[in-house]
């Protein structure tokens, strides 16, 4: 076998894939070799060195991250001077460290820590460099707090910000003992090309970066009886959850969930998913009206491909990256944002309630979800259309801190009006769900028919690709749609936002003709979002997806025209899709942004 | 004793280069395999400090298959007490033009770059007019090599061969992991040759006059002639081309002033020789000479009675203080850490015994270090700090 290679760790001879680091060769044996700075998402940047290991015959230590397995080599792990050497270095992070955890936001799942107490780092003989440092923290944006005083400089934040996202709001700056994880010229995170999308908050090995949480705000709502607080979950939420308290990546927990919600104290448990079968009937209706006045008014103004509008992140991006395609985003809301706009005017009616006493709560695996409650533009109810902004994580906390166990809730179902939903709601949390759930209504609408795919799971979408092509000839169209026939409707998904920026960079370059593009500006989509449960990792992303499909495969109702609660809406409340009141509610407008 | 032979000064680096052209026409001549064997035949070792032998380095260059090929010239020279480069710059700049040249016909690279220290922009003017004529040479003998100049920004970890590179590319001067090494994928990616500024001058001296006249000087292990930059409490400062292999001891005998205390070697990276250690150093790289062997960049500070050992040293963890690039944590926090561990020493607010936990902590950042700044920082603070230890207390 030519692609396998033989070396020796800690003494036992092992057969390894050629081309492994000593990371990864060791991690096919079981051996965990620690690190802080390595990520699997992301490039090798060996700079911690707290992965250092022994290869016999070389004076110094080699970072198992950053060292190829050759022929022969005998590796070890946890000799002596190993040992000594990682202690060590653990101990000088830790002298450099704001190492108080007990008021830590991240104290209990903090890489750090958890590695200084594998190693019983019991004292401190180093001399402490963190209170000599004038630290600050920056809390002035809405959705992530940024601590220096915790940072460890492993700079998984500016890869993540580059790599990942390429935004590159993060960078490094300065040398030496100044050098430090920053902005463009320091400025605060809510004044640069930040996103919010909280990458970087998912890759902090540290409390560095967190979410802003609204812990405190969510109880004081439920605990104030003038207040009828409602709560409404995303759809990635459900497959997210569990991980944080001891389940396996990848569980469903829709139904406990919804059971923990209500033993919680909120007044009413509704679905995201709801307003994501309700966001399908009217994105897809603009985007057939896009298409209407395209290839039959020859209207010039109108512009293709049309952008998806749900990912708070992918929408702060554009503004600063790409304001001149404004036009192309879909200016329907995002299902948060429809909920928002819906919790304070259509349920509040029906339900008897004033508006003003309503307290509307979302939970999101998502911190740019809070940037997007926050943007002036979501006031359309009359107040403020979502109040607060709960991460997975932040959910998590609540149902610890309300001492509930989880595994033994009995599932339950969501409260009614608005907590109906279909598969193609909750295929939203994935990447590519969103054009799915669109081509499964559209294509029907259409042609009278079902998407011609098996089962209408609409494969070329799916998956972990970072940007898919799809195209859906429509043959045989209904009357109305007479003028589409025979058209060829292509598509792309992109998620991750250094994927979105290769779609946009073609966009605008002419070389791809697209009438419809996904953006999502998380890994794998919301299921991957920033609020989501820390870790992540590729492996962990492709079992919360095959979470979402399973959900979706267990439905009933799997097209959101079908959603007999967005029915009900239309026939009572909105009329038709892209109405009056649709647009007043449901729709915004978007804002160019600087680039710093 | 550890030496094999007595102190002697050479002259081939500032000697004559009007003959540049014919030396550059005739040895494009030679096969490039034929010259290569010349330079390993020499045991040429990089000037740099580092001392990898230039040949193998030229020959893995050579071997490496991609389009794209670069040579460059590490003109960063940022070592605190070596000003070396800079005069073989002002005053010779032809002969590593050449060198670059020739190099470039070895590997297969069109393109060479000097990589100039920021503090060096006036030499910028004069080394442009000198590439200048040596492109119009080039295009009249049709030798297709163009080199141009990059000026640094003044970091100390730019002269770091891959921090300089990603410095070059428009990034961070931040150290690569290695390997690859700069021959397999190096600036932008591909193949490069880079040598410190003294070490392309040797290889001019080599193609001119063949192996064996640099070869037979020196000492086994340690060929040729070195620079030196010798400075301190010396009446006769300034820079000085001697063969390896000398003993410190010859050495303060010609260039001390009568009360040498201890000689920095190597610039603040590099080792302190306290005076009773001087008749068993030698000055080249590791080999069979028995005793201290000490490879160096060519930065020689003498100090005499009057130093305090303690400035000394608190000055270098100073400088690499600041001058680490912050990466990896062994060199950002431990240099921090040995700066503020020698005061608080000094002040009694820790023990004596301190020390003993700072020296092992330099093992640990020699031992694990990304680069060899951090690596390196161990020299000057173990050699310091065991030999003047009751000057770091009292």
């Amino acid at each position: 076998m030519t692609n396998k290679i033989n070396i020796t760790i800690n003494g036992f001879p092992v057969e390894i894939k050629k081309g492994e680091t000593i990371i990864q060769a060791a991690d096919s044996q079981g051996i965990t070799i620690p690190t802080l700075c390595y990520h699997k998402d992301l490039c090798v940047a060996g700079n911690c060195r707290v992965c250092v290991v022994e290869v016999v015959g070389q004076t110094r230590l080699s970072a198992a991250c950053a060292t190829p397995c050759e022929e022969g080599m005998e590796i070890l792990t946890n000799s002596l001077k190993v040992r000594n050497s990682r202690k060590h270095i653990i101990e000088l992070l830790l002298a450099e460290h704001n190492a108080d955890c007990t008021k830590c936001y991240r104290n209990g799942n903090c890489e750090l820590q958890k590695l200084s107490s594998e190693y019983k780092i019991m004292t401190q003989d180093f001399l402490e460099l963190a209170p000599l440092k004038k630290y600050s923290v920056d809390m002035y944006s809405p959705s992530i707090i940024k601590d220096d005083s915790k940072c460890i400089r492993c700079q998984r934040c500016v890869r993540t910000c580059a790599e990942l996202q390429g935004v590159n709001a993060l960078t490094v700056a300065h040398k030496g003992d100044k050098m430090k994880i920053t902005t463009f010229f320091e400025k605060a995170m809510r004044d640069v090309v930040c996103t919010n999308c909280g990458q970087c908050v998912n890759h902090c090995p540290t409390g560095a970066l967190v979410e802003k949480n609204y812990i405190e705000e969510v109880w004081d709502a439920i605990a104030n009886p003038a207040k009828h607080v409602v709560v409404q979950t995303a759809p990635a939420v459900r497959v997210g959850l569990g991980e944080e308290l001891g389940l396996p990546a990848g569980s469903r927990v829709t139904g406990k969930m919804v059971a923990a919600l209500k033993r919680l104290g909120f007044d009413a448990v509704l679905d995201t998913d709801f307003t994501a079968d309700l966001t399908i009937m009217e994105e897809g209706t603009e985007l057939l009206a896009r298409l209407k006045k395209a290839l039959v008014d020859k209207d010039e103004t109108v512009k293709l491909p049309m952008a998806t509008s749900c990912s708070p992140g992918w929408i702060k991006y554009i503004e600063h990256m790409y304001p001149e395609y404004l036009d192309n985003l879909s200016t329907c809301k995002s299902p948060q944002q429809m909920f928002g706009a819906l919790a304070k005017t259509y349920y509040a009616k029906a339900r008897n309630i004033e508006p003003e006493n309503i307290v509307s709560v979302s939970v999101m695996p998502c911190t740019a979800k809070k940037f997007e409650a926050y943007r002036p533009e979501m006031h359309d109810s009359g107040y403020r259309d979502v109040d607060y902004v709960l991460t997975t994580r932040e959910l998590a906390i609540l149902i610890k801190q309300a001492g509930l166990d989880f595994n033994k809730l009995e599932p339950v179902k969501y409260d009614r009006l608005m907590g109906d939903s279909t598969g193609a709601a909750v295929i939203f949390g994935a990447t590519g769900g969103v054009m799915e759930a669109a081509l499964r209504t559209a294509y029907e609408l259409v042609t009278g028919r079902d998407v011609p795919f098996k089962n209408l799971n609409i494969e070329p979408v799916r998956g972990m690709e970072g940007v898919k092509e799809a195209s859906i000839k429509i043959e045989n169209p209904l009357k109305e749609w007479a003028f589409l026939d025979g058209v060829e409707l292509k598509c792309a998904v992109a998620h991750g936002l250094i994927n979105a920026k290769t779609v946009m960079d073609a966009v605008k370059t002419g070389k791809v003709n697209y009438h419809f593009i996904e953006f999502m500006a998380c890994p794998g989509g919301c299921l991957g979002g920033g609020g989501q449960p820390i870790p992540t990792s590729p492996e962990i992303r492709k079992k919360r997806a095959e979470a979402i499909y399973a959900e979706d495969g267990a439905l009933a109702l799997r097209k959101s025209h079908e959603n007999p609660e967005v029915q009900k809406l239309y026939k009572d409340f909105l009329k038709h899709p892209l109405s009056d009141v649709s647009h007043h509610l449901l729709h915004t407008s978007y804002t160019k942004r600087e680039r710093f | 004793m550890a030496i094999s032979h007595q102190l002697k000064r050479v002259d081939f680096i500032f000697s004559n280069e009007n003959d540049w052209e014919k030396v550059l026409s005739a040895t494009i001549k030679k096969k490039p395999a034929d010259l290569i064997n010349e330079l390993i035949s020499s045991e040429l070792k990089g000037r740099g400090g580092a001392g990898f032998p230039t040949g193998l380095k030229w020959k893995l260059a050579a071997e490496a298959k991609e389009d794209a090929k670069y040579i460059i010239c590490n003109a960063d020279e940022g070592e605190p007490g070596t000003f070396k480069d800079r005069e073989i710059l002002s005053k010779v700049p032809y002969k590593v033009l050449t060198a670059m040249a020739v190099c470039g016909y070895i590997t297969g690279a069109k393109e060479g770059i000097i990589y100039l220290r920021g503090e060096y922009k006036f030499l910028q003017a004069e080394l442009n007019k000198a590439i200048e004529e040596f492109h119009y040479y080039c295009k009249e003998i049709k030798f297709d090599f163009r080199i141009s100049i990059f000026m640094g920004s003044g970091a100390y970890i730019c002269g770091e061969e891959t921090a300089l590179m990603e410095s070059m590319e428009g990034k961070r001067g931040e150290p690569r992991n290695k390997p690859p090494f700069p021959t397999q994928r190096g600036y932008k990616n591909m193949p490069t040759v880079i040598n410190n500024v003294e070490t392309l001058v040797h290889t001019f001296t080599i193609f001119k006059y063949g192996a064996k006249k640099f070869y037979d000087l020196g000492v086994q292990y340690s060929r040729g002639t070195k620079l030196f930059s010798v400075s301190g409490d010396t009446p006769k400062p300034g820079i000085y081309e001697l063969e390896l292999g000398m003993s410190l001891q010859d050495f303060v005998y010609e260039f001390g002033d009568g009360d040498t205390k201890a000689v920095q070697v190597g610039g603040a990276s590099g080792f302190l020789v306290p005076r009773k250690k001087f008749k068993d150093a030698a000055i080249g790289f590791k080999g069979k000479l028995v005793g201290i062997s000490l490879p160096t960049g060519g930065s020689m500070m003498l100090f005499n009675s009057s130093r305090s050992m303690y400035n000394v040293l608190d000055n270098y963890l100073e400088f690499f203080r600041e001058e680490s690039c912050g990466q990896c944590t062994p060199c950002r926090v431990g240099c921090q850490q040995l700066l503020l561990g020698i005061k608080a020493v000094k002040r009694g607010e820790k023990p004596a015994a301190y020390l003993d936990k700072l020296l092992r902590l330099t093992e640990t950042m020699q031992l694990t270090a990304k680069c060899g700044l951090g690596q390196s920082v161990a020299n000057s603070f173990s050699s310091i700090v065991e030999n003047f230890q009751e000057e770091m207390i009292y």
